[in-house]
């Protein structure tokens, strides 16, 4: 009888947490949208963030999109040249790269790093007194710490994304010309003529759509800190994991919707 | 100067919290008069803070009723609560200054905030702010560069800038040395007579009490245990009001 209890219990006190979350980051979403409609956009912070965002994760997406590139094509050639096709070694890797690498390795990384960061700052200040301290100066939490963030993200992420992209294809070409001696133009031309504009807006919009996920997640878990420097911790860890993780289901369902929309395949 | 022919600035009735399993409040009725400093101090955890929060709205109460200056406070959403944060600031007990920016860009904050954007009259207004908590020198320091009597003056200058009409002083001298303690008590002291300030303090040191308070709140287990003026509080019969202001316990080793 116990066990029986027990197994409704656990799963429904799941489902509930799973609700309230769901709950919380709406009302979130409603502060988001008010302050996005009060036209106060405090474009000093906007600014900054870009810097923190923007120009502060370059090493990260250039690193992560480059080597992703560069070993992509090293595995691929090995398999292409067993078929004799490892001239089409650069469509594989470009069409990869925009649709799906180069997206969501980068929202990866900048959720890591970006989205820990948010976080913690946000973290800091709740526990500080520091978002009460806005408060009580008539100032909207959401407002002032959220908004710049999340405009911030919007205009960065896909900047970022075309840039990881953008290395990971300089490094496969690297590698597979130099490398592997595949001729310059065969490389270049198998790669221009199956990668259309669709694969790199897919790429964009995922990049848009992570950096949504990553600002709503990691402001979330800063602004419902608590309990001191541990609730910090447990705040900026839950930012990480909450928003990778939602980010690669968002992207299975998204290359779904996406591909519907510009199916893979009709390049040629 | 104290004002009882108004409306008092703070009214408080039957003001019930309960946060998580813990009643804090039990119906707490308190009325604070323009221009008056009364103090609230009990034991920790009794509620002193949370009833403080209430007045400003960063709380809202499970049952009650709150007015400030003749706005119901609760029952306004956060966006609502703006006039009444026009009239009230709040020193925080660690001053809750922004850390990315200096004392002056600290203090300035609510003026900008406010819509402010004469660059002279907001330089003269943050001058004249740190004048009066004796920061003049210190304006271009980072907080973490800041004393911790330093950071609650800092705070101060940060609460009267807009020229609020109350503040609420959480702890304004906990944890500082007793030169420092004074220096903040004759802030107080100097915003009331000069300026007609209102404020609500909570505190634990008996010493400041006795010096800013026209009167005393006193909370235990959720409800008011003592309301009155320094001399009343003094000649209370009550055993665990003289225990609290001479800090006195009874424990069994």
């Amino acid at each position: 009888m116990h066990t029986v209890t027990e197994v409704i219990r656990i799963p429904g006190r799941a489902f509930l947490h799973f609700i309230s979350y769901m709950g919380q980051i709406a009302f979130l979403v409603r502060d988001l949208m008010i302050a996005f409609t009060n036209h106060v956009w405090r474009l000093n912070l906007v600014a900054q963030q870009i810097v923190s965002i923007g120009y502060g994760s370059q090493a990260v997406v250039i690193v992560t999109g480059a080597f992703t590139g560069a070993v992509f094509t090293f595995q691929t050639y090995a398999k292409f040249k067993d078929f004799g096709v490892e001239s089409s070694v650069g469509a594989i890797v470009s069409v990869a790269l925009c649709r799906e690498l180069g997206p969501v390795l980068a929202g990866l990384m900048v959720g890591g790093r970006v989205g820990a960061a948010m976080a913690a700052d946000i973290g800091t200040m709740k526990v500080t007194e520091q978002v009460d301290a806005l408060r009580v100066m008539g100032v909207h939490p959401v407002d002032y710490l959220v908004l710049p963030r999340f405009i911030a993200m919007m205009i960065s992420m896909p900047m970022l994304v075309a840039e990881s992209i953008s290395f990971g294809l300089l490094a496969s070409y690297l590698v597979a010309v130099y490398g592997y001696g595949i001729p310059a133009p065969w490389f270049l031309s198998h790669m221009v003529d199956h990668t259309n504009q669709w694969d790199i807006v897919i790429g964009m919009i995922k990049g848009f759509v992570f950096g949504i996920i990553i600002t709503l997640v990691a402001c979330h878990q800063g602004l419902r800190a608590e309990n001191g420097a541990v609730g910090v911790g447990i705040g900026t860890t839950r930012a990480v994991v909450i928003s990778s993780l939602v980010m690669l289901i968002a992207n299975f369902f998204l290359s779904i919707l996406l591909n519907y929309i510009w199916p893979l395949g009709n390049n040629v | 100067m104290i004002d009882r022919t108004q409306e008092p600035f703070i009214r408080i009735r039957g003001l019930h919290k309960r946060l998580g399993w813990q009643e804090i409040l039990r119906g707490i009725d308190l009325d604070v008069w323009r221009g008056e400093t009364l103090c609230i101090i009990g034991p920790s955890g009794e509620g002193k803070t949370v009833t403080m929060k209430h007045v400003i709205g960063l709380m809202q109460p499970d049952a009650g009723i709150i007015r400030v200056d003749g706005i119901q406070v609760n029952g306004l959403r956060e966006r609502e609560l703006a006039p009444v944060r026009q009239r009230v600031s709040m020193l925080f007990q660690n001053a809750a200054l922004f850390d990315s920016l200096t004392v002056e860009r600290n203090v300035a904050f609510p003026l900008l905030e406010a819509g402010l954007r004469d660059k002279k009259e907001i330089k003269e207004r943050v001058r004249d702010a740190l004048e009066v908590v004796g920061l003049s020198k210190h304006g271009d320091k980072l907080p973490v560069n800041l004393s911790g009597g330093m950071r609650k003056r800092a705070g101060i200058a940060r609460a009267i800038v807009t020229r609020a009409q109350c503040i609420l002083y959480d702890e304004p001298t906990s944890s500082l040395d007793p030169v420092v303690s004074d220096v903040i008590d004759t802030v107080i002291l100097r915003l009331q007579e000069r300026h007609g300030i209102t404020s609500l303090v909570v505190t634990h040191d008996m010493k400041s009490l006795f010096k800013i308070a026209d009167r005393i709140a006193m909370l235990k287990d959720g409800l008011l245990r003592f309301l009155g003026t320094k001399e009343e509080l003094r000649a209370s019969e009550d055993p665990v009001v003289q225990d609290f202001i001479n800090g006195r316990a009874e424990v069994d080793f």
